[in-house]
């Protein structure tokens, strides 16, 4: 059966840009950087000590998204209309500290939830993710 | 809805525009001034918010104040005014109405209800924001001027609850 989940997409607006920032102000590691025969450049990164796990960041204008539809995703990315999903941390206060020092912006700072700590921050493309610190039984 | 390459540039300023509403939603930070840090005019920034959010900035800090206002009335042991001028509201009233508006039923109901409800559904608080849907009945040609202005709304962080609360 299905036992993981491998890659997830995250759409970016500029490729060079998010990999400087996946790896220098997140602390992602680079699994792949290389150019497809088709133009489109395959760009990994995953959290560091994982494997598995990997963000696919992906250049909607050099995708298999013909040219309007790149420019209307280009566009809900850059008003902050998606989220890829929910960054898992063991010290959200403590990592908030040092992401928000490297400069990573913030759209909300740790706050206790029900179902444990957890901020909001954006990528330099405009993606948002939650960042969270889980309670055990959730 | 389609965009050119140039809009993205204007669509990433309206974004922390929108960023900075959802930060420091308790504080009256005039529209004026996120219109020029932006890069735009207050009018024409009113209308391009509109255009991307589907609602006007103070609309849309309105409704931010509520729902941080529901979250509290869910979750805090704190009175109704308390949270009103917690989330932003210098006057009850106001609160209530608008809170009304948007909710359906007065702040003292809301919390009624959920507290009948028992404990909090198991999703992030966030996505619970960020899936809400825009206004019911926002008159479509009402004036941006008129929408623009908080009255009864204004600065007041009140200290000693976490701002992410």
């Amino acid at each position: 059966m299905i036992n993981g989940i491998d890659i997830v997409s995250v759409w970016v607006l500029d490729q060079d840009s998010a990999k400087e920032f996946y790896t220098e102000k997140l602390g992602f590691e680079l699994t792949t950087d290389i150019k497809l025969d088709n133009g489109m450049r395959w760009l990994t990164v995953q959290p560091p000590g994982n494997t598995g796990q990997h963000f696919l960041l992906m250049d909607p204008s050099h995708s298999m998204l013909d040219e309007q539809t790149a420019a209307e995703v280009r566009g809900l990315v850059a008003k902050g209309a998606l989220s890829p999903g929910v960054m898992a941390t063991s010290d959200c206060r403590g990592d908030y500290e040092v992401l928000v020092k490297r400069g990573v912006e913030f759209t909300s700072p740790p706050a206790e939830r029900p179902y444990g700590i957890e901020a909001i921050l954006r990528d330099d493309s405009g993606n948002w993710f939650s960042f969270t610190e889980r309670k055990q039984q959730w | 809805m389609t965009y050119r390459k140039a809009d993205v540039s204007s669509l990433r300023m309206l974004r922390r525009a929108r960023d900075r509403i959802d930060r420091d939603y308790c504080e009256e930070i005039a529209i004026a001034a996120l219109a020029s840090d932006a890069g735009y005019s207050r009018e024409h920034f009113i209308r391009a918010f509109r255009a991307a959010y589907g609602d006007t900035p103070g609309r849309y800090r309105t409704r931010r104040r509520v729902e941080r206002a529901r979250e509290l009335l869910r979750s805090a042991n704190l009175t109704v005014t308390e949270i009103c001028h917690l989330v932003g509201f210098t006057s009850v009233g106001t609160f209530s109405s608008r809170f009304s508006e948007l909710t359906g039923m007065s702040p003292t109901r809301y919390r009624a209800e959920a507290a009948a409800r028992g404990g909090p559904a198991p999703i992030p608080g966030c996505f619970a924001l960020m899936w809400e849907t825009g206004l019911p009945d926002v008159p479509a040609a009402a004036p941006a001027t008129r929408q623009d202005r908080t009255s009864g709304e204004a600065a007041g962080r009140a200290g000693g609850v976490p701002s992410g609360a």
